[in-house]
């Protein structure tokens, strides 16, 4: 099926997110929309999926013009959406959540279970899904449930199918193998809407790639065009994809962790025994694969999970059994890994999050009072300061791109007094753009003498920023090392450092064997 | 620090300056078009009074005759319905408001003083006081279901907390002796105490073992239902002595609340403290640091913890001061109007402050007004049964088609054709907070 998009608009009051768009994908073709956040993919494809109305243009299939007023039109034309945030019932079956909403029946009206099952089986076979119908949803890695929207809207009928940032949410392993399946629905004759701000996954996947950029089309280009072509084009602007800097120069232990072991409310263990330290002035970066206890370990330095086992100082002063308050008044500055859950409240306005760990210190608050002309010019400050883009600082914080979401977050960090800046997955989910300011902010902490723990999934950005890699397997340091070392060295280390397992190649056989099998033995400790 | 930012690409300058643009009257046009919670609250009303209007109408013995014939007398037919719908409301409105007649009876009279010693001006004043009576209890019961709420909790207690407010209260009251002033304030002290150890309780547990503040203030409103008849069931305990009624012995005079207006008028110093509660509440919630910890729970708890707030000191504290107040309640009402307390006393207040928060929206200020609104219903029920004999019920009925209609913006919006609220609109807001 040929789908087609003519000058599709789309207004929010007086903002134009998508400005006469045309895009066209043919039947069996992997097409790539690339854009910054707030560049309008996603309207885009709401609008396609029926969820918004287009103010103009119009939706051609197969040459004939069609009219989407819910999503169920659309899933009738055959349109099928992943969303990024799977909308799955975690405690049904992966059948009953295929059948959900089309459930079918025999006589006398009763659910069909086997025809469901069987379906799920031949789909999952004919394009090497590997998933059981019979298991829960809700213990299925994120990996797993991702293919599970994919045969939801595959049993559905759908020819061209629309990925919403699929890949925000997996492992570099579950990466390559969502990559195989996609190249295999292809073969199979469906169409792929793939939308990313990932450039080197674009050009590994798309057949075509067109690029937006402040709600219109910039251009189309093959996957062959460089990466910083695609980059140009998506932010206007030729950009930095490295981290300009200076050599570190590390002065005197600042954060020492020694011995830390932390477990789950369950009693699992994802420190195991963690011995680091970092030095005024250099940028400690933490790699490793995602679920091997980094998340832990941050949220156990701020105070927010006990320290089973283990120190922490942190400039003299031990700090292991603090609460996260005292930690904050000791000198920490975080940035955590979930900005929106953890990091900002929604709802409160820009001046308010600018001041969410400082609001009853002078000079926001004198007593109980708050110091609501502080507050505000406080953030008035901050917001030119790190030139967040809002409306006004009275806005709230949840109506801002994510890119400015991290700025406040990082703008409130930094204002106060520390000597530590502990930034989990800085960058995750930005654009270009945001990506490189945050970076060089991290780089101006350290050369300002802080401190700085990084943690992240992205190897990119480790090596961009990081004077020392440590690198983190099942919750210990499989080791600790210069930034030059090759990746070849890092993905062995990330693999355990027992096995030399190459970095994922662009399609490996059968990528999956290692992880599971060691997973049990960690599940067990 | 350094070279400035190129710009990241967020957003279209033009819609930046379009919002920075906002001028009151815009903010009141899209305010109104967009159906933000304030229209949608004063729409909702409106239309339960409509809705309640043709319920009225068309359950009227009266009405149904006159509709029968409506083929041959179709006029009469609209008429008798019209009449009846809004009879009923001219009297609700005399009696919880303003009374004509009252006027006409107090220009009769010979002089001023008289009207005053007889009476007649405080009749045309007695709705009015009879509105901020009712009103009173509603508005601090109210305040003690929205505090909890803006912190992300739901608290059904208020009876029970209403409850152990008003046994402190009322022994304070006939049990002790005090001077003159003394003896109001520590009673209602005690009121505020009594209620707040029950809230307390839902608190720490809370904080301690997860025990979810729905299930325990269901059960503590059980609990304290029947301590009240324990209570009231003995001489040696609360029991009035002479009596086989489960009733307390009378409260000294000392202990009650101030008539503001002279003998005439049942308004009292009740009323002022409700409202002065609304005002620090408000404070507290929205200028103080105390208030943004309860705020920021309310509306993301992790991000709280991560900033260095105490959650679960926070819904101690919480849960201590909406119990007073709702403790409060329960002084005031048995300080001001009541003077003793029985087994009925708490009546359907803890019930009525949750549509009051409900109402008004979870803010100080809408909860005086919604409190003042069902206060009004309750004081001129009696007026519009005795006079146009539209049962006292209806009132009740009244109340639930305003919270209904008020919980579903979306109903009201089709209605009335109002575009949709942008992102975190009344909808989300409320099933937010209150399925916490």
């Amino acid at each position: 099926m040929e789908l087609e998009l003519k000058g599709i608009t789309r207004r929010f009051g007086s903002l134009v997110a998508n400005d006469r768009i045309d895009l066209s994908v043919a039947p069996g073709q992997v097409h790539a929309l690339l854009g910054e956040n707030g560049a309008g993919k996603t309207t885009l494809m709401n609008v396609l999926y029926g969820l918004l109305q287009p103010d103009e243009g119009e939706i051609l299939l197969d040459g004939k013009a069609v009219r989407f007023h819910t999503p169920k039109d659309a899933i009738a034309a055959g349109i099928g959406m992943v969303h990024q945030h799977f909308m799955l019932v975690p405690v049904f079956t992966v059948a009953e959540n295929v059948t959900l909403g089309i459930e079918e029946t025999r006589p006398p009206g009763l659910l069909d279970r086997r025809k469901t099952r069987r379906d799920v089986q031949e789909l999952s076979r004919r394009y090497g899904l590997d998933i059981d119908p019979d298991a829960l949803v809700e213990n299925l890695p994120v990996g797993i449930q991702q293919r599970v929207e994919i045969v939801k809207a595959l049993v559905r009928q759908a020819t061209v199918l629309i990925l919403d940032e699929p890949t925000a949410v997996l492992t570099p392993a579950e990466t390559q193998d969502l990559f195989r399946i996609v190249r295999q629905l292809k073969a199979g004759g469906t169409s792929v809407v793939f939308i990313s701000h990932k450039l080197k996954e674009v050009q590994a996947i798309a057949d075509t790639i067109t690029v937006l950029r402040r709600g219109a089309v910039v251009g189309e280009k093959p996957p062959s065009a460089t990466e910083d072509e695609l980059a140009s084009m998506m932010v206007g602007r030729n950009v930095q994809l490295r981290v300009s800097k200076q050599a570190a120069k590390p002065g005197d232990v600042m954060l020492d962790v020694s011995g830390l072991t932390v477990a789950d409310e369950t009693g699992r263990v994802w420190v195991n025994g963690m011995s680091f330290q970092v030095r005024t002035g250099e940028i400690l970066g933490v790699a490793g694969v995602q679920g091997n206890g980094q998340t832990e370990l941050c949220e156990a330095l701020m105070g927010l999970r006990p320290a089973v086992d283990g120190q922490v100082v942190l400039d003299g002063r031990d700090l292991t059994h603090a609460t996260p308050a005292r930690r904050l008044r000791a000198g920490i500055a975080y940035v955590p890994e979930d900005r929106q859950e953890d990091g900002l409240i929604g709802d409160f306005s820009v001046a308010d999050n600018m001041v969410l760990d400082a609001y009853n210190q002078p000079p926001f608050a004198s007593g109980i009072n708050l110091n609501l002309g502080a507050i505000a010019s406080n953030a008035a400050e901050r917001v030119r300061e790190f030139d967040v883009r809002t409306p006004s600082p009275q806005a709230p914080v949840g109506t801002l791109s994510g890119g400015n979401q991290q700025k406040v977050i990082l703008a409130r960090e930094l204002a106060r007094e520390h000597k530590v800046l502990i930034a989990s997955q800085p960058t995750r989910g930005l654009d270009v753009g945001s990506i490189e300011f945050v970076h060089r902010r991290i780089v101006e902490q350290r050369d300002h003498g802080v401190a700085v723990l990084i943690v992240s999934a992205e190897l990119d950005e480790i090596y961009a920023l990081a004077d020392r890699i440590a690198v983190m397997y099942e919750g210990k340091i499989t080791g600790i090392r210069p930034p030059a070392v090759p990746a070849e060295e890092l993905g062995r280390l990330m693999a355990g450092g027992a096995d030399i397992v190459p970095m994922p190649a662009p399609e490996p056989p059968v990528p999956e064997p290692p992880a599971p099998a060691e997973a049990p033995e960690a599940g067990t400790s | 620090m350094s070279e400035p930012v190129p710009p990241p690409a967020t957003g279209p300058p033009e819609a930046e300056e379009q919002a920075a643009r906002g001028s009151f009257g815009r903010v009141l046009r899209e305010a109104i078009l967009e159906g933000n919670s304030f229209t949608i609250t004063v729409l909702a009303v409106f239309t339960a009074l409509v809705v309640g209007g043709l319920i009225n109408a068309f359950t009227n013995t009266t009405v149904l005759h006159a509709w029968g014939n409506v083929f041959s007398a179709p006029g009469h037919a609209f008429a008798q319905a019209w009449d009846t719908a809004v009879g009923a409301y001219v009297a609700l409105f005399e009696g919880a408001v303003f009374n004509p007649h009252t006027v006409a009876a107090l220009f009769q009279q010979a002089s001023i003083a008289t009207a005053i010693h007889d009476g007649y001006l405080g009749a045309v004043f007695s709705p009015i006081s009879e509105t901020c009576v009712q009103a009173t209890p509603l508005i601090l019961a109210g305040l003690a279901v929205a505090i909890p709420y803006q912190a992300g909790m739901f608290n059904i207690g208020a009876q029970g907390q209403f409850i152990g407010g008003a046994i402190v209260a009322t022994y304070l009251g006939y049990g002790v002796s005090l001077p003159v002033v003394v003896h109001v304030v520590v009673c209602v002290i005690g009121g505020f105490a009594g209620g707040a150890a029950i809230g307390w309780i839902v608190g720490e547990l809370k904080a301690r073992t997860g025990a979810h503040e729905v299930i325990v203030t269901i059960m503590l409103n059980y609990v304290l239902a029947y301590f009240l008849t324990y209570l009231l069931s003995y001489r040696y305990l609360m029991q009035a002595p002479g009596t086989v009624n489960p009733i307390t012995p009378p409260i000294a005079g000392n202990a009650h609340l101030p008539l503001l207006f002279g003998s005439h008028l049942r308004i009292n110093a009740g009323f002022l403290l409700a409202l002065a509660c609304a005002a620090g509440i408000w404070w507290l919630l929205s200028r103080t640091t105390v208030g943004f910890e309860f705020r920021s729970i309310g509306k993301n708890p992790s991000a709280s913890r991560v900033a260095g707030i105490s959650v679960e000191r926070n819904w101690v504290l919480v849960m201590l001061i909406a119990g007073g107040l709702a403790g409060l309640a329960g002084a005031t009402v048995i300080q001001g109007t009541d003077f003793t307390l029985n087994n009925q006393s708490f009546g359907t207040y803890g019930i009525d402050a949750i549509t009051v928060a409900l109402l008004g929206r979870g803010r100080p200020l809408g909860v005086v007004f919604a409190g003042l609104l069902f206060g009004a219903l309750h004081a001129g029920a009696p007026l519009m049964q005795a006079a146009t004999g539209t049962p006292v019920d209806m009132v009740e009925v009244l109340q639930a088609i305003i919270v209904l209609f008020v919980a579903a913006p979306p109903l009201i919006r089709s209605i009335y054709r109002l575009r949709a609220a942008r992102a975190g609109g009344v909808g989300l807001v409320l099933s937010k907070g209150w399925n916490a």
